[in-house]
């Protein structure tokens, strides 16, 4: 992307360089920032407005838009996709996802049930061993 | 054993790198780099989530998130870095269309919202210092403390990173080298909001939920 640097000179009038994909426009950056004001503004309303009697409806919906406000920040801010250093940044992005999901499910996961099992207070109740 | 290391004949010709490297341009792979660098500081970010989702219970008898925590701050905090990140996005544009001077005034934007964020987190801080929800109350603000206050120290290095890139554009233009320095500190500037989006989600919506 930084042997971009040299011949950005013709990308003067900024209306019409669709094939500079490192880089992003003005309209690229304003419709990420509209998305995620939408996408942020979702999750604060309902949860500040008690909009869900079920707080597990609420949890989920605030859990996608975070998901949802992720990608749209790789995209329009990260201009991520899947040719920029041949796609070794792609790579590196989905490897480390990849990590990130075993390390928060697995940590969760094992420490409940650590806690659920190991805890004195709750051996009365669980007595099965 | 002085036998076992005798080179045999020939093989004082194998070549165990290139004699001669071919022409890298100068920084062509400081993007990647920079980038490989972000993704194990996601790493480091995935470890304090995890350790903050598993003591988020573990209060001690102290407040929880519930009592503690004030979303519209929140929100507030949230808007400043949304609005830093447009406004970063708007110095690259103009970086690149070789403006110095809007550069400069869109970075110096920029570096304000980042303040603003860092004093409103700051204040957020020693109020729960001061109402006695300070780290070392219970696991459960230890880790809320490590997970924020690690966030607000990238934030912080940030805002030094970039009060230092304009000096350097002010002073030496918009050449490669600095375009390339700006490109790098959008990545980590962006790479911060990402982050704050999970702090938002995850620490403070669904704790107050």
């Amino acid at each position: 992307m930084a042997g971009h640097a040299h011949h950005d000179a013709h990308a003067h009038g900024h209306g019409g360089h669709g094939d500079a994909p490192a880089h992003g426009s003005r309209r690229e950056y304003v419709i990420g920032f509209l998305l995620s004001v939408v996408l942020t503004a979702i999750p604060f309303a309902l949860v500040m407005t008690n909009a869900f009697a079920d707080s597990r409806i609420t949890a989920g919906i605030v859990m996608l838009c975070a998901i949802v406000q992720i990608v749209v920040h790789m995209i329009y801010f990260l201009h991520m996709n899947t040719k920029s250093e041949n796609g070794w940044t792609l790579m590196a992005l989905i490897f480390t996802a990849i990590l990130v999901v075993i390390v928060l499910s697995g940590s969760l996961w094992v420490m409940y049930h650590m806690n659920l099992n190991m805890m004195p207070q709750m051996s009365g109740e669980m007595s099965t061993m | 054993m002085g036998s076992s290391v005798q080179v045999p004949a020939g093989a004082s010709e194998r070549a165990f790198h290139l004699a001669e490297e071919h022409e890298h341009e100068a920084g062509s792979s400081t993007l990647l780099g920079f980038w490989l660098y972000l993704m194990s500081d996601c790493l480091i970010f995935a470890m304090l989530f995890a350790s903050y989702g598993v003591y988020s219970g573990s209060t001690a008898g102290g407040p929880d998130a519930k009592e503690l925590f004030d979303l519209p701050f929140v929100a507030l905090n949230t808007a400043m870095l949304l609005f830093s990140s447009i406004t970063y996005g708007f110095a690259m544009i103009a970086a690149e269309e070789g403006k110095k001077g809007a550069t400069l005034r869109w970075l110096a934007i920029t570096g304000v919202f980042g303040l603003c964020f860092l004093g409103i987190e700051l204040y957020e801080f020693s109020h729960l210092i001061h109402e006695g929800a300070g780290p070392q109350r219970s696991a459960f603000l230890s880790s809320f403390f490590t997970l924020v206050g690690t966030h607000g120290l990238h934030v912080t290095f940030g805002i030094v990173w970039l009060v230092t890139l304009m000096v350097q554009v002010a002073k030496f233009g918009l050449g490669a080298a600095n375009m390339r320095r700006l490109m790098c500190l959008s990545l980590f500037w962006h790479f911060l909001d990402v982050v704050w989006i999970g702090v938002f989600t995850f620490v403070y919506l669904l704790g107050v939920l």
